[in-house]
This record gives C-alpha cells, sequence and structure tokens, in this order.
C-alpha cells in the first residue's frame, strides 16, 4: 500500500514554457460506410506540449478514438481516409510520412495503449520476448541485452517478481498486469508522447488507479507527454493539465482542467458533469442528464450538432455551426449562447 | 427513494453460500476444491428499498444475485422472499416468486434475443405467466410499457440491433417490470453506457420504483452512482460482506478498510478536490476465491492487517446503528 498525494497539477505550470511536440492542424477523418460517409474527425486542431497530460472526453461516438489513430497513423484505409490537415511531430508532417517512417515513430517516439491489452499482446509469445521487440527494432539492442533491459521495465512497471514474468504468457497474468505490461512495451524506448485509449476502463477502480498513478510516474520519469482518452470525467480531474471535449467529431470546448470544470463554457461539458452522482455528499431525485444521444454522423443535424439536445438552443444555433472561440485565458470553446449560458451578459 | 426499515422484509437472506466445484480438466486434479464465490452472506432487502452491492470483480455480486433468481444453486444457506424459503417451495409457489422478482443485466446485447421483436421480448414474462386474456389486451400491455419506459410505442415491431445501448436498456427494464414484481435484481445496468445516457437510465429506475414501490438489488462497480441510488450499501470482497450500512454512514464514515481504499481509489471530478486529496492506493489483485487467505479473506491487502487478522474469522457485527462492519480491529 502507499499513500499519496496529487503533484501533477503543479506540472502545470511548468509546462507552460515547454515547447510544443504535437500539433494538429484542421484534421478531417472520414469513413465510408454503407450508412453514408462519416465525418468521424472534422476540422479539428490542438497541440501537446512537452509533458504536458492532456485528455480527451467525450460520449462513445464523438470522434476520440479516431482522432488518437489519425495521430498514430493507424486509420484503416479503406473505408477510412483522412481527407484534410496537418499532423507536425518532431519538425514534420506525420500526413507526410512515408509507412517506414511512420513504422518508426510508432513504438519510437510515439506509442498508444488500448483497453484491451489482450488484443494489443500475442498471445502465444512471452512476456519478455514482446517487451523485448521494440527494443531490438528501435533501439537495436542484443538479444540479451534486450532481454535484461526488458527485466528492468518490467520491475518499474511494478510487476511482482519481473524477471519470472519474462517467460510467463498474456494469458497467465490478470487485467490490471497486463496492462503494466503494455505500459513497460509503450514506455520501452522513453517516447515523446503517449496514447492512452481507455486504458483503464475495463479494470477495478483499485487496479485503475494503480495503473494511472504507473502510467503518471514512468511519464513524468521519461518526460512523456501523455493524452489520455477517456469518459471518466473523474480521471480528468485528477491527471489532466488540459481537456478537449469532442462531440459528433468537432471539438467543442477546450482549455485547462481547472478552468473547463469550475467555469465550462460549452452547455455539451456542463451537462456531461451534471450527469455524474457525486461521491462525496448524497443526492436524491433527479440527475440533470442531457437529453437524448448522439446524433448520427452520416446525418448531421444542420448548425450546432449539439442542438437538438441543448437546453439553451436558439434560432441562430439550428443555421450557423458556432466557430470555437476565446472564453477565458486559454480557454475555448463553441457555442453561440455561452455567454447566456454562462451568465457572463 | 425511501427508507422502510420498519416493515417486514422482501428479501432476506442468510449464511448463503454458493461454491463452485473446481473437478474438471487435468490441470486441478492436485488441488481438488471450490471456488467459493459466495461464502456466508447475510442481506436483507426491505420493500421499496434499494440496496446497492458494490466491490471489486470477482467478489461474488453477481453470483448472489443469479443465486436470488435461481440461476444458480446456493450450496448453503436461506433465501427468504416475503418470508418464504425460495429453496424449498414447492412448483406453484416458485412460479408465483418468479413473477414477483425481475432482473436487468449489465449487457443489453447478451441480454436480448437478436431475434425477436422488442414486443415480444417483453411479451416473454406476460406469457410465461398468463397475464393477459387477448392479443389485443397483451399488444395494449406492452405498448403501455414500452411508454412507461421512455420508448415509443410504435417502436414495438423493431429488433434489439436496431437499438442504441441506453434504448436497449429500457427493453430490459421494460421487460423486467411487466409481471409487476416487488424486487428486481439489477446486475450493473448502467455499466455499460455513457454518463449521459447513465443518468437517464437511473433517473427511469428511481421513477418506476416511486411509482410501482419495487425494492432494488443494485449491483454495480461505480461508486457515485451506488450512492446516488441506494439507500443502504453492501460492500463485497472475495464471497463475503465487509460493511453493510445506510448510504451516508458508508460514504461519509466508511468503517471498514476495504470500503475506505474503494472509496479512495475513485477519482472525483474536481480538479480543485483532487489536488488535495490524499489516497490509498490498495496493491495486487483480488486474490483467487479458490484458495481465499485464512482469517479475513481481506488481510493480504489490508494495510492496518496484523497476526491475529490470519487467525480468526471476523463476523459482521454492529458497530454503530444500522453499520455492520466484518473487521478485528474496528
Ligand atoms: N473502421 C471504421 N469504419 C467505419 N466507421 C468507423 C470506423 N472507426 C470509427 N468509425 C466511426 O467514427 C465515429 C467516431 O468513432 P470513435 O472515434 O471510435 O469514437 P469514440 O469517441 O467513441 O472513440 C463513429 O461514428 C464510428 O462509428
Ligand atoms: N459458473 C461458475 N463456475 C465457476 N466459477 C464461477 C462461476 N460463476 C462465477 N464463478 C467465479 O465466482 C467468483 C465470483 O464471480 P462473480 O459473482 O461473477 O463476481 P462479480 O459479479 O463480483 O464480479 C469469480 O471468481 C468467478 O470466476
Ligand atoms: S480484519 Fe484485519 S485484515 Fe481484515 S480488514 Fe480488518 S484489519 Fe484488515
Ligand atoms: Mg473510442
Ligand atoms: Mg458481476
Amino acid at each position: 500500500m502507499t499513500t499519496q498525494t496529487n503533484t501533477e497539477n503543479d506540472a502545470a505550470a511548468s509546462a507552460d514554457s515547454a515547447s510544443t511536440i504535437l500539433e494538429v492542424k484542421n484534421l478531417s477523418t472520414q469513413f465510408r460506410t454503407r450508412a453514408g460517409l462519416v465525418k468521424a474527425v472534422d476540422d479539428v486542431s490542438f497541440s501537446v506540449k512537452e509533458r504536458e497530460v492532456l485528455a480527451i472526453v467525450g460520449e462513445s461516438g464523438c470522434g476520440k478514438s479516431v482522432t488518437a489513430l489519425s495521430v498514430m497513423g493507424l486509420i484503416p484505409t479503406p473505408p477510412g481516409e483522412i481527407v484534410g490537415g496537418e499532423i507536425m511531430f518532431g519538425g514534420k508532417d506525420l500526413l507526410q510520412a512515408s509507412d517506414d517512417e511512420m513504422q518508426e515513430i510508432r513504438g519510437g517516439q510515439m506509442g498508444m495503449i488500448f483497453q484491451e491489452p489482450m488484443t494489443s499482446l500475442n498471445p502465444v509469445m512471452t512476456i519478455g520476448k514482446q517487451v523485448a521487440e521494440p527494443l531490438r527494432i528501435h533501439l537495436g539492442l542484443s538479444k540479451a541485452a534486450a532481454r535484461v533491459r526488458a527485466g528492468e521495465l518490467l520491475s518499474l512497471v511494478g510487476l511482482p517478481d519481473p524477471l519470472e514474468k519474462l517467460d510467463d504468457y498474456p494469458h497467465q497474468m490478470s487485467g490490471g498486469q497486463r496492462q503494466r505490461v503494455m505500459i513497460a512495451m509503450a514506455m520501452s524506448c522513453e517516447p515523446k508522447l503517449l496514447i492512452a485509449d481507455e486504458a483503464t476502463t475495463a479494470l477495478d477502480v483499485t487496479v485503475q488507479a494503480q495503473v494511472l498513478e504507473l502510467l503518471i510516474r514512468v511519464a513524468e520519469e521519461f518526460g512523456t507527454a501523455l493524452i489520455i482518452i477517456t469518459h471518466n470525467l473523474g480521471i480528468v480531474a485528477r491527471y489532466a493539465h488540459r481537456v478537449n471535449v469532442m462531440y459528433a467529431g468537432k471539438i467543442r470546448e477546450s482549455g485547462t482542467a481547472a478552468d473547463v470544470y469550475k467555469n465550462p463554457g460549452h452547455p455539451y461539458t456542463a451537462g456531461l458533469l451534471s450527469s455524474v452522482p457525486s461521491l462525496m455528499q448524497s443526492t436524491s431525485g433527479k440527475l440533470q442528464s442531457i437529453e437524448g444521444e448522439i446524433p448520427d454522423l452520416t446525418d448531421l443535424p444542420s448548425g450546432c450538432a449539439f442542438g437538438p439536445r441543448c437546453p439553451y438552443v436558439q434560432d441562430r444555433c439550428r443555421l450557423e455551426d458556432p466557430p470555437l472561440e476565446n472564453v477565458g485565458d486559454d480557454h475555448i470553446s463553441a457555442c453561440w449562447e455561452s455567454a447566456q449560458f454562462r451568465g457572463t451578459t | 427513494m425511501s427508507m422502510t426499515t420498519s416493515t417486514r422484509s422482501v428479501l432476506d437472506i442468510r449464511d448463503l453460500q454458493v461454491h463452485f466445484p473446481v473437478n474438471r480438466g487435468v490441470l486441478f486434479i492436485k488441488n481438488k476444491g471450490a471456488v467459493k464465490a459466495v461464502d456466508g452472506v447475510n442481506l436483507s432487502i426491505a420493500p421499496g428499498e434499494t440496496v446497492g452491492l458494490v466491490g471489486e470483480s470477482g467478489s461474488g455480486k453477481t453470483t448472489v444475485g443469479r443465486a436470488i433468481i435461481g440461476l444458480v444453486k446456493p450450496t448453503g444457506g436461506v433465501i427468504e422472499f416475503e418470508g418464504n424459503n425460495v429453496l424449498e417451495m414447492n412448483s406453484a409457489a416458485l412460479r408465483q416468486f418468479r413473477r414477483q422478482v425481475g432482473v436487468v443485466f449489465q449487457d443489453p446485447y447478451g441480454s436480448l434475443n437478436p431475434r425477436m421483436t422488442a414486443e415480444r421480448i417483453i411479451s416473454e414474462p406476460l406469457v410465461a405467466h398468463h397475464l393477459f386474456n387477448s392479443k389485443q389486451e397483451r399488444r395494449a400491455r406492452v405498448q403501455e410499457l414500452l411508454e412507461i419506459v421512455g420508448l415509443n410505442a410504435g417502436m414495438a415491431s423493431r429488433y434489439p440491433h436496431e437499438f442504441s445501448g441506453g434504448q436497449r436498456q429500457r427493453i430490459g427494464i421494460a421487460r423486467a417490470i411487466a409481471s409487476d414484481p416487488t424486487l428486481i435484481i439489477l446486475d450493473e445496468p448502467v455499466s455499460a453506457l455513457d454518463v449521459s445516457i447513465q443518468a437517464q437510465i437511473i433517473n427511469l429506475l428511481d421513477e418506476l420504483q416511486d411509482r410501482l414501490q419495487i425494492a432494488y438489488l443494485f449491483i454495480a462497480h461505480d461508486l457515485s452512482v451506488v450512492r446516488h441510488a441506494s439507500d443502504r450499501v453492501a460492500v463485497m470482497y472475495l464471497g463475503k460482506l465487509m460493511e453493510v450500512a445506510p448510504r451516508d454512514a458508508v460514504y461519509d464514515n466508511p468503517l471498514h478498510p476495504y470500503t475506505k481504499a474503494l472509496l479512495s481509489a475513485v477519482p472525483v471530478p474536481d480538479p480543485e478536490i483532487e489536488k488535495k486529496r490524499e489516497r490509498t492506493i490498495l496493491t495486487g489483485d483480488i486474490p483467487s476465491p479458490t484458495n481465499p487467505p485464512s482469517g479475513c479473506v481481506f488481510r493480504t491487502r489490508c494495510p492496518i492487517a496484523d497476526e491475529a487478522c490470519a487467525e480468526s474469522i471476523p463476523e459482521l457485527r454492529e458497530v454503530t446503528p444500522g453499520q455492520h462492519v466484518a473487521c478485528l480491529k474496528v
């Protein structure tokens, strides 16, 4: 057992002066499906600074994973296609990079971990071989040296008996242990950026806390920036410096976690926050949920896509899609009614 | 939700035991034993009450629910429904019992037959318990149920895949209330849903409870949801209850070290609170129920365990009024 306080938010200040390592500009990714053209990511721009922890939130189907997969160069084509934008990383536009270059970057400078580690781990290869593989490919370590380093990495991610675990197979481990192995693999080349897509969603809250604290600690140690994709607004509050709120393929709000939670700039964000019941206080009666469900991405409503569910909707919202505008220092939101909704008029 | 503890219980579980044999397969021959999924659970639910059941996966929550509705056979103990032992009921009494106890599962995909229309799915309990006199009457009842759960009567002819996750869960709820139950077992009913849809379903369950006076056993692992939804909360670990108390006692004054650890692991959606919050993080995973630790089953992960905890098994004791705790050091 360990007792810990949260020091992550202190790092936010120092992240200010740090340089940008990822800059996504006007990214649009679409899928051709039988039902029609899905604009999964539509004109999305954001950046990540060195050592920063950025969270992406929003309901299922809002384009969070497609954003991450676009950055990683993992969009299945067809049916998917990145139809526009730039993804600047390490001085080059990844959308112009060759397959070989992308392969080199993935698992080297940039890594990703997913919700279900079993789908990313090879069931018939030992853990030791799998952790050693990126070390041999990207760092050119010898077989023996890679095995030694793999053992060190398993110990770094807190696996009990790490040297014995080298010869185990994935199915011999618990879900939490497998996710630790994924972190060891993703961090093995000390990447500049790691994307964790719902990486702790399938874990129990106790194990989720272990894995997240580990992820943050290792990222700090290696100077890795994190993009955490999650639907858990508590995780965002605890670990993220900044947060992007996505709805129907677009970023609708972005700012520091502190500002976004304290004074949301978009009715969608406010709706998400009030849907979560409190752990700290007993409540009864109706939870303030968001009415309805996310729209069909092949057939978006005109104007603001959140309009049909929005308690503040006005005629203008149904006609024109609101642009992202400043609602505070380093805080943007796309809502025609944000001033009314925030009570600032 | 109302607190009605003075009345007789709807459900009274005493010393419930569900042990699964592990004797299949070569691997286990040496170590013939049992998975002690549920190992001595005592729990009662009053009419119209919601009891939350929480704990890590593998702690036995689902098995408690399945034992109540007869999907697994207990290896010991008593399950009393409105004063009668379910395990000794004759078939007529059992049929009546099944009419009065509904169930909603986590995965509306898995629990709704993909080849049946919503109408047929919701009709099932009506048919099983002969709750209509004519086809028109049945159809009218299905339409009424659809509207009660917030769907359109016109959706009756659709198949499960034509509904969203939240809508499928509404169909599952319509089926569960069709036979007018007095108790519904809700096994992770909102775990697979987005927070916005989760809130809609919780509101629906709350509304139905007020309207129909149903008691709920609300199994979930989201502790915030359970606080909002429950009157009392039971905390389970490795087949045993660690703490049972009214919700405010469990959340504001948790006494068992496991309850404390669970609560402290939950990050709350408020950066200001999180910045200051001290956390106790349990190490390791829940041990195997085939070979649980001696003495207190929690001792291998417990921050305050000592030698005594390996020796004797702590009983669930009433420590403050209404708050029952199974810990030697409380
Ligand atoms: N391989 C694919 N083929 C077709 N549509 C896809 C594919 N991957 C994602 N989509 C669609 O893109 C949209 C955004 O999905 P995603 O980014 O996975 O959402 P989430 O925010 O839940 O991660 C959804 O409508 C989804 O159905
Ligand atoms: N039919 C079964 N046969 C053998 N073991 C089972 C069976 N059902 C459940 N178990 C075991 O019983 C324990 C408790 O499971 P479960 O009741 O599903 O826990 P929870 O719902 O709290 O996650 C687990 O270790 C599980 O593997
Ligand atoms: S009995 Fe001992 S091991 Fe069990 S919870 Fe209490 S202190 Fe911890
Ligand atoms: Mg996703
Ligand atoms: Mg379960």
